[in-house]
């Protein structure tokens, strides 16, 4: 990655954060336009999620990626903090491989 | 701290968990170090990187676009889509900044993920001003601490050995899971997860997220029709 483009994003991505403070003030968006906002992160997440659990280059496979994400599932869904989670993960990862 | 009269709390009650975000995000950010060595970045490259996009959905999305050989606009476009929820952050917590220009375009560099749930996770304005900086500084401290680490580690380490390429979907994950909540949200989830499986075998790399956007179109349909009959709870049970 080249210095400018790497500096083209960090522009882009101060002026997303800063678009609200500085240019809205205390002013609100409208209510729909808030909620799609919000909602932008969804599938982008989602499809994050899938492509680097799913993916190598342009193959699917099935791997130690795959239990590492359903044991996350299963911290997400306990409630366990973030760090925990992430952790667990990158265990079961590892120790699937080093098994198996 | 305003502490309802009589005890005045010596240690506001957000700090502690603060403190806990930002080492998970120190520990979050050594992988990130690591990986973005193993894609091509130079140490020098990540520092900056972490200081100065500071938001680390996008940075893990650009290197895991690079990485997976995509070209870098693709990385950046994807990386910047992903940063835009912190628009809506920005907008959330706009009334909690100072007023000066300078301060309030410093504190802007700090809406991220963790600070703005932090904030509104409190009970008034006060505390919710005092956890979004305690956040926002802990984590900026330590993330760049870990991404320093771990980029001078980064060379010597296979991060496959040790699990790190399964610490990125387990953190997207963690970070998706409390926005499942809002209405609509999770049948987008889906949505976004069917567009990337089918597109990953047929496009560039870095296509198949940016593609997952176009799930948004069922909520913009949606929204045209659900203000029409009044903004209340959302409009069906299936969800």
């Amino acid at each position: 990655m080249s210095w400018p483009a790497l500096l083209l994003l960090a522009a882009g991505s101060y002026a997303l954060k800063a678009v609200g403070p500085l240019a809205l003030g205390a002013r609100q968006p409208s209510e729909n336009a808030a909620r799609l906002l919000a909602l932008v992160a969804v599938p982008l997440l989602s499809a994050l999620i899938v492509v680097q659990t799913l993916s190598v280059g342009h193959d699917l496979v099935i791997d130690a990626r795959v239990p590492a994400l359903a044991a996350a599932a299963l911290c997400v869904w306990r409630r366990a903090p973030f760090l925990v989670t992430v952790l667990v993960a990158a265990l079961v990862a590892a120790s699937w491989r080093a098994l198996l | 701290m305003s502490a309802p009269s009589g005890e005045p709390s010596p240690r506001p009650p957000y700090l502690a968990s603060a403190l806990g975000i930002g080492v998970a995000t120190g520990a979050y950010g050594f992988s990130f170090g690591v990986l973005a060595v193993g894609a091509g970045l130079s140490v020098a490259q990540a520092c900056v990187m972490s200081l100065l996009v500071f938001t680390g959905g996008s940075q893990f999305a650009v290197i895991g676009v690079l990485g997976a050989g995509g070209a870098p606009s693709t990385a950046i476009s994807s990386a910047l889509l992903l940063g835009a929820r912190n628009t809506a952050y920005g907008l959330s917590v706009a009334p909690l900044l100072p007023r000066p220009l300078a301060k309030r375009a410093l504190a802007s560099h700090l809406v991220i993920d963790e600070s703005v749930a932090m904030a509104r996770a409190q009970p008034d304005p006060e505390q919710a001003r005092g956890a979004f900086y305690a956040t926002g500084v802990a984590i900026f401290i330590l993330w760049n601490l870990g991404t320093l680490g771990g980029a001078l580690v980064g060379g010597g380490l296979d991060p496959e050995r040790y699990g790190l390429d399964a610490m990125f979907p387990a953190a997207f994950l963690a970070l998706l899971a409390p926005q499942l909540r809002q209405p609509g949200a999770p049948r987008l989830a889906l949505a976004g997860g069917l567009i990337a499986v089918v597109l990953i075998p047929l496009t560039p790399a870095g296509v198949p997220v940016l593609a997952s956007c176009l799930a948004l179109l069922l909520v913009v349909r949606d929204t045209s029709h659900g203000t029409a009959d009044g903004d209340g709870a959302p409009q069906d049970g299936a969800r």
